[in-house]
């Protein structure tokens, strides 16, 4: 097994610390990961994204152009990634703020309304974490336990209050996540 | 009575200090770093901190500082003693370390690290020969060089103007929370030369306090650069220098 | 004991360094390398093992503070990224001209000039030729994982006291800022060894030790550079590594190193799933460089193909090491640009087997 993700979106989305924790996550299943942020000025707010791969063998490139998911959180993430999905392969958007659908007809795609579910838990801080929850259902590709356990590695002691809250927002991701567009892998 | 009689330890004057070595300097005939050489030594060795002692050389005609100095010695890049002498100290703390540096050398192109290592407080010792010309490259002009003096590269004089003001960077660093005591010394005749030392002697005193940076410009000739014989050059420095660069302690530590 | 951690390489490096015993660390601030001195203001180890820390004015300053640190025989570390490295380099040939130890890391990035922040590997030239003036080696290390990043930190602490000379590890943005698995090794004491050739404060009866890089005679220069051209063999003779994958039955080879070698192993096994039967060689020290063995693999394949995030350096090397017994091409991205595993098997198959 080989999961190779691209998550992109505006800088404070939390579209870094999403690949971390789901590469975390996947340490505690016993993975191998690696994780690869875009750097430098785009992190001020603009578009940020990064590469994180999950996979039983040894990791070759860290760096890719074509993968088996995109997570894209906006319209420009959208309009950079959504050609660089691998035929068959996932994309995943947020559907706050995309001013156009994907146009992909041989891959699978599925939507989250993350945000407007963040405002309604109060708390737009678990975002990403409710897009994390869509993803895993999709892609089962590490246990619930594991992500719970790499969020205690990834979070101070003094946040490990807000590891319930969390829980909970990956558990409406799950619920909220809807599938528009099935193919054949 | 023949000569060999009076060479017995009772007739004893002077003695060289063991903190300078054998080594015949190469300096110029009348030149003021032999003897701000010796007061620096000599300092060290009233002090008894000769095994103590690291000491940084420049670029500039003290380069070879190290042959002199029986000390243990690093030589720096081009203006970089201040920093290199920051590394000695963050490692040996409880060793006394200074620089010994010139005008070109700290006040040009070191000035960044003079200010800094200054601004830091690094507790060591800064001893600046300022003769406000550029001695070893063969007489050009330095940062310290007066309004209208004629060097290589002012041969028409300094002209302020195009070429800049004389850098009165020891006024500059007294300003700095980081230094503890700043002075301006000669050594040109005894009675300089001897308060020289005793601010030396201080300022390694101060080191151990760990109070902040000691810096220590002494004002001095070239009397090759300036193209005059030593007792005219003295007299020059005396009528010239002196009133841009007064003598005197800038910052001494609060009683 | 052994720790497992996914960390960033630059603060793996970090971490490395205060757990191999490092003395003092000198830097100044600049993308893509800042979370090492960041790492470490935050790690405070001067309560973990005594380790100084400082932000020097600038990159030069930084590397003048790690002159006089190692001139004390103690284990200086600095870092930067390439405009940072340039300006280092005065302090470096000063460095290897005293023949003081020391580390010092480069995260490259794209130039020339300001150039980008993104990752590059175009400081090749300039780490394995010397970098700065006069004739002088560094033993360059290559790590292409955040693994290699923590290992080669102890191993240049070790190379560089073994030789007395600066050791550069050429990392890039990529490995720099990455996560990965690493295994943390044990915490090492720092040393206690007063090194003869260190300025101490001098001891009774014995002279006074000079650090210094000037010979003012020619013939004594001249001994210094014979000197130093002896350590440079020696350091050929025992110290060149490299990786080979899949050479055994290669009618190809590819040639990268560091970050740039990983995405070209990516593509070796996308040649491999096509039946072409292509390996690799990843020079893992960049000088001294891996000559023997290249031209070793060159009496057995039909070309080789160096890929590097530049526009061809080590190639240079490369080509000198096969001495023309077989075609050797390049494919490159720069500027901040990164090769794709697909753009690099094209490469191979219209450069090297088409070609």
């Amino acid at each position: 097994m080989t999961e190779e993700i691209i998550i992109a979106g505006f800088g404070g989305q939390g579209v870094l610390s999403m690949g971390q924790i789901i590469c975390y996550s996947g340490v505690m299943q016993g993975k191998e990961v690696s994780w690869m942020p875009s750097y430098g000025p785009e992190m001020r707010g603009g578009t940020a994204n990064c590469t994180a791969i999950i996979s039983d063998e040894q990791i070759s490139s860290p760096v890719l152009n074509r993968f088996d998911t995109a997570i894209v959180l906006n319209q420009p993430s959208m309009d950079k990634f959504e050609d660089a999905v691998k035929p068959g392969g996932l994309l995943i958007y947020e559907e706050n703020g995309m001013t156009r659908k994907p146009r992909r007809t041989d891959i699978n795609i599925c939507s989250i309304a993350a945000y407007d579910e963040s405002v309604k838990m109060n708390n737009t801080k678990v975002f990403n974490m409710i897009v994390i929850g869509g993803f895993l259902k999709v892609r089962p590709i590490i246990e619930l336990e594991n992500v719970i356990k790499g969020l205690k590695k990834v979070l101070p002691d003094r946040y490990h209050h807000l590891i319930p809250l969390n829980e909970e927002a990956i558990h409406k991701g799950m619920e909220i996540v809807k599938e528009e567009q099935a193919v054949k892998k | 009575m023949a000569e060999s009689n009076i060479i017995s330890p009772e007739n004893l004057v002077y003695e060289k200090t063991s903190v300078m070595t054998d080594r015949i300097l190469h300096y110029c005939p009348g030149c003021g770093h032999g003897t701000a050489h010796r007061m620096l030594a000599e300092a060290i060795d009233e002090l008894g901190i000769q095994g103590d002692t690291i000491g940084v050389a420049p670029v500039g005609c003290s380069v070879l500082a190290y042959y002199y100095f029986d000390v243990d010695m690093q030589e720096a890049a081009h203006g970089r003693a201040p920093a290199v002498a920051t590394g000695i100290k963050r490692m040996l703390p409880e060793r006394y370390v200074f620089t010994y540096q010139g005008d070109g050398d700290l006040a040009a192109i070191g000035t960044a690290e003079t200010i800094h290592a200054c601004n830091r407080g690094e507790n060591i010792l800064i001893v600046f020969i300022n003769n406000g010309i550029y001695g070893m490259t063969g007489g050009q002009m330095a940062p310290t060089t007066l309004p209208g003096m004629k060097t290589s590269t002012s041969p028409r004089g300094r002209d302020v103007a195009t070429m800049g003001n004389p850098l009165k960077i020891t006024e500059l660093v007294a300003e700095l929370p980081g230094t503890y005591f700043v002075t301006r010394q000669s050594v040109h005749a005894p009675a300089n030369a001897r308060k020289a030392k005793r601010a030396m002697k201080k300022a390694l005193e101060y080191q151990k306090l760990k109070k902040g940076t000691c810096f220590i410009e002494i004002v001095s000739n070239c009397p090759s650069g300036w193209k005059m014989t030593p007792a005219q050059s003295n007299k020059w420095m005396e009528e010239n220098m002196f009133p841009f660069y007064p003598l005197g302690d800038i910052k001494v530590p609060e009683q | 004991m052994k720790e497992l951690r996914l960390m960033k390489g630059n603060e793996a490096l970090a971490e490395a360094a205060i757990r191999a015993g490092a003395d003092a660390y000198f830097g100044y601030p600049i993308t893509p390398q800042s979370e090492v001195i960041e790492y470490l203001m935050r790690e405070n180890p001067a309560d973990r093992t005594g380790m100084q820390v400082l932000q020097a004015e600038s990159e030069v300053a930084a590397i003048n503070m790690v002159y006089g640190a190692a001139g004390c025989g103690k284990r200086a570390m600095t870092s930067s990224s390439s405009p940072g490295i340039s300006l280092k380099m005065e302090g470096i040939s000063y460095i290897a001209g005293a023949e003081l130890p020391c580390v010092v890391v480069n995260v490259v990035r794209a130039g020339p000039g300001l150039g980008t922040i993104q990752p590059s590997q175009s400081d090749y030239f300039q780490a394995v030729k010397g970098g700065g003036h006069g004739d002088y080696k560094l033993i360059v290390l290559a790590p292409a994982t955040v693994q290699e990043s923590v290992d080669y930190v102890k191993l240049a602490f070790e190379l560089a006291f073994k030789y007395r000379n600066p050791v550069m590890i050429l990392s890039d943005g990529i490995i720099g800022q990455m996560m990965e698995k690493v295994e943390l090794f044990e915490q090492m004491p720092r040393s206690t060894e007063e090194y003869e050739w260190a300025t101490l404060g001098k001891k009774p009866g014995k002279d006074s030790v000079i650090v210094t890089s000037l010979q003012l005679q020619s013939e004594e220069q001249e001994k210094v550079n014979l000197r130093l051209q002896a350590k440079y063999r020696e350091v050929e003779k025992n110290e060149v590594r490299f990786e080979t994958y899949a050479c055994e039955d290669a009618e190809y080879l590819f040639a990268a190193f560091g970050s740039c070698a990983r995405i070209t192993r990516k593509a070796l096994d996308m040649a491999r799933a096509k039946g072409i039967k292509v390996g690799i060689i990843r020079p893992q020290t960049l000088y001294p460089f891996p000559v023997d063995e290249i031209n070793r693999l060159a009496g057995q394949v039909k070309g080789i193909l160096t890929v590097e995030m530049n526009a061809g350096q080590m190639v240079e090397d490369v080509r000198l090491a096969v001495n023309g017994k077989t075609p050797v091409e390049f494919y490159g991205r720069f500027g901040g640009m990164i090769p794709t595993p697909d753009e690099i098997l094209k490469a191979l198959e219209q450069k090297i087997i088409g070609g």
